[in-house]
């Protein structure tokens, strides 16, 4: 009998691209197996699963170019996955999770989305019901049939979009970085469920996932993918890993035993400090008093009476679950969005000497000045010099075409001289491994290179306190280690950090307080190594 | 984050509001044809009476309505008035500023405009305001046999803009943490244009991974195969829906006959 899937110098282009995503792919899944699929980014894992869910058109309308073969129970996967709709079962062959919950919820009511699977796949409407309500049981969503998708957690929007695949009954399942953007409870939540799924029903499994820690247990086979095509390794979990384990991490794979370890770089680049003297005008950057934040419009705030103060040379972890508020609270603070409740004080080494008066002063700036310590009411320019922001999705603050451009914006508006703007772009392209794509488009670049573009566009005007939200989202274990040096390197620097994330281990490794926010309150939490002074 | 006018909001289950979203549709349709035939006060007026008093079967609070409806009652004001200020003079003349002038001619032509308006526009507020997007594509694509991929990509899509409305608001203060904006209005127009392209760049990247998993579950593949898609929500015309209709023609009926027997409807072809 033959394997479920079988691949025999399958390889695929997509169209525009010069170079295959897969070349001489040679792979038999059994049924029922589970696969962990590895490989460098660029190795072509999301562009297998998408060949074996049968998405990639190779036809003549097609989007792209395929080349050997790819079966699933010896037919050609494309058609397999045509064929089971039509059987009218309500059996697919494969099911397919992708990384971004909110971009995988089809329908605005939760019974809905369960059932579209079965809809497409002509399921009579009297057999329909029951399967929805026993696929959102599966997954532990315990919620009526009409309740919004728009207001579920990451975590529930996930195991949601798993229950519309479960519904199907897949054979397969096919699951790419499923728990890329959830927090450590979703997707510790998320793998249990798969797990007992797939042992409730006997389905295979092939898994993308860079995390390899939180799936390890779960997969009994690893096979890893080489960048330039073919299979570097393949056989048991555990015999892989042990043999590979070095080259996977220094490929950027989270494998357990090779915990990523940052360097300590004892500032050796002057690129990323502030002026020497910047460090003896007081430590306090910012207070914040008895404030309270939440969305205008949305009725009571998230969080309040929150006291707290962020000092210079130092990082702060904002944790909690999400929706408590981290997000809104780092807003504040960066001075994107002002407290709904309370003061947020911009002490006097953040606001600095005032600015040299620009030749041409608009009304509005002078206004502004009424509260020069208020950073809600800062001018954007004076915003970028002060305080440095780094969003969850770099892609937002993104405004130009190339991406040395990118990282000039700020210190033009600064007003800086040609030769120090050259300057400042020339140091952080070299120190943050960007040289190279100078010119390239900001939104051309990975994950992990458009990270380190964001947070290096937030230095360029070398702000004194960077506030940064889920830096470490998503991110590899290569890009993780280098955006810890990279802040403790600011930090010792005299720079102030205050990141909201989940990160447990950025913040074992970074943090000298924590701000724990939930049930609407905020705690301060100092751990006695930092208490005794840096 | 929600787009207010389109937000199915929390209705009193009535008669009307169950009523099948193309019955609705019909009303609204027949509606808008029937005033679309004459500019004159007393067919429009009618019409809004009747409208009015025919609210509470809708299952709509007064409040709600003009909630719902305060864009479109911004929208007629200024039409009323500039009609009754720029219209074409006839009768006598009610206030004269050199080239503006209010007749009582021009004056009764800017109230006929401004009441059709609001006489088109609130069958269709009340039709979005009690009927779910969901059933109203569902309602499309079984009733009147609309093409499934058509309808259904456009509610997912519809679904996406809330989304976006988020990410337009993220791309504000990015911007603002970049140091961008708050140079003046040329600058804000750039701003703006430079957000619009993200966002664009985003949608396009939202819109291809949501493509990918509705395929993967099945969606579009039926019409290669002969197979048809079931609906896990049939929406069917019933009785009501009939009754719905014929309320509507019978609005746009007595609207038009009121307004022959004042003499003042006339048929307008342009």
């Amino acid at each position: 009998m033959s394997p479920l899937v079988r691949a025999r110098g399958w390889g695929w282009r997509w169209n525009a691209r010069r170079a295959h995503a897969v070349r001489g792919l040679d792979l038999d899944v059994e049924a029922g197996e589970r696969v962990l699929l590895l490989g460098a980014s660029g190795a072509g894992k999301s562009t297998v699963l998408a060949g074996v869910a049968g998405l990639l058109d190779g036809g003549p309308d097609g989007t792209g170019e395929a080349e050997g073969q790819l079966l699933l129970d010896g037919v050609p996967a494309a058609e397999a996955r045509l064929n089971a709709v039509a059987a009218g079962r309500g059996q697919a062959r494969t099911g397919l999770l992708l990384q971004d919950p909110q971009a995988q919820t089809v329908l605005a009511r939760v019974g809905d989305d369960v059932a579209f699977g079965l809809e497409n796949h002509g399921v009579p409407v009297e057999r329909i019901w029951p399967r929805v309500e026993a696929a959102l049981a599966d997954v532990g969503l315990d919620l009526p049939r009409d309740h919004p998708t728009a207001r579920l957690s990451g975590g529930q929007r996930q195991r949601l979009a798993l229950a519309g695949v479960l519904a199907l009954e897949p054979q397969l399942l096919l699951l790419d970085e499923p728990t890329a953007m959830l927090d450590p409870e979703g997707a510790v939540r998320l793998r249990d469920v798969v797990a007992e799924r797939l042992t409730a029903t006997g389905a295979g499994c092939l898994l993308v996932e860079h995390r390899v820690d939180l799936w390890v247990d779960l997969v009994d086979r690893v096979v890893v993918l080489a960048p330039g095509g073919g299979v570097l390794a393949d056989g048991p979990t555990l015999q892989v890993l042990a043999q590979r384990g070095a080259e996977l991490a220094a490929a950027g794979v989270w494998v357990p035993g090779h915990r990523p370890v940052p360097r300590s770089r004892e500032g050796s680049h002057g690129v990323l400090h502030q002026n020497p003297g910047a460090a003896t005008d007081g430590r306090l950057l910012m207070a914040l008093e008895d404030v309270a934040v939440g969305r205008r419009g949305h009725g009571a705030a998230v969080l309040s009476a929150v006291a707290a103060q962020v000092e210079a040379g130092s990082v702060t972890a904002v944790r909690g679950a999400n929706g408590a508020g981290k997000s809104t609270l780092a807003l504040a603070v960066a001075g994107l969005v002002p407290p709904v409740a309370g003061r947020v004080r911009a002490g006097r080494p953040l606001v600095g000497d005032p600015a040299p008066a620009p030749s041409r002063r608009r009304w509005r700036d002078r206004r502004r000045e009424v509260a020069p310590d208020d950073p809600a009411r800062w001018t954007p320019r004076d915003l970028v010099a002060r305080i440095g922001s780094v969003f969850q999705d770099p892609r937002h603050q993104f405004v130009a075409q190339t991406v040395a451009d990118e990282l000039a914006v700020g210190p033009r508006r600064l007003g800086l001289a040609r030769a120090e703007v050259a300057e400042r772009v020339e140091g952080l392209l070299e120190r943050l491994r960007l040289d190279r794509l100078a010119r390239a488009n900001p939104f051309t670049l990975s994950g992990g290179e458009q990270r380190r573009l964001s947070v290096a566009t937030a230095l360029a005007t070398r702000p004194r306190l960077l506030v940064l939200d889920e830096p470490t989202f998503g991110q590899d274990a290569r890009t993780w280690v280098e955006l810890v040096e990279l802040l403790a390197e600011l930090r010792d620097g005299g720079t102030a950090v205050v990141a909201a994330t989940h990160d447990v281990e950025l913040c074992e490794a970074l943090a000298d307080v924590t701000w724990w926010v939930g049930d609407g309150r905020l705690r301060v939490d100092v751990p006695a190594r930092s208490a005794s002074g840096r | 984050m929600s787009t207010g006018l389109l937000d199915p909001g929390v209705v009193r289950p009535t008669a009307l509001a169950r009523a099948n979203p193309v019955a609705k549709l019909a009303v609204a349709l027949v509606l808008a044809f029937g005033l679309l035939l004459s500019v004159d006060i007393v067919t429009a007026g009618t019409a809004v009476v009747l409208e009015l008093a025919l609210l509470p079967l809708a299952g709509l609070g007064a409040l709600a309505v003009l909630r719902r409806s305060a864009v479109l009652l911004l929208a007629a004001v200024p039409v009323a008035v500039v009609s009754a200020l720029l219209g074409v003079d006839s009768g006598a003349v009610l206030v004269d500023l050199g080239p503006i002038s209010v007749t009582s001619g021009s004056l009764q032509t800017g109230g006929a405009i401004g009441l059709r308006v609001v006489a088109i526009a609130l069958p269709g507020v009340v039709l979005l305001a009690t009927t779910d997007p969901t059933d109203l594509a569902d309602a499309l694509a079984q009733v009147l046999h609309l093409p499934a991929r058509f309808v259904l990509g456009a509610l997912a899509a519809f679904r996406v803009v809330d989304v976006l409305l988020d990410e337009w608001r993220q791309l504000g203060l990015a911007r603002r943490a970049r140091g961008l904006g708050g140079d003046g209005l040329l600058a804000s127009a750039r701003d703006v244009a430079g957000r619009a392209f993200v966002l664009l760049v985003i949608a396009v990247r939202r819109a291809a991974v949501l493509a990918t998993a509705m395929e993967a579950r099945g969606f579009g593949a039926g019409e290669h195969q002969g197979a048809d898609r079931t609906w896990a929500r049939p929406s069917r015309l019933r009785p009501g829906d009939v009754v719905v209709v014929l309320v509507g023609v019978a609005v746009t009926v007595v609207s038009t006959a009121a307004g022959v027997a004042a003499g003042t409807w006339e048929l307008v072809i342009t």
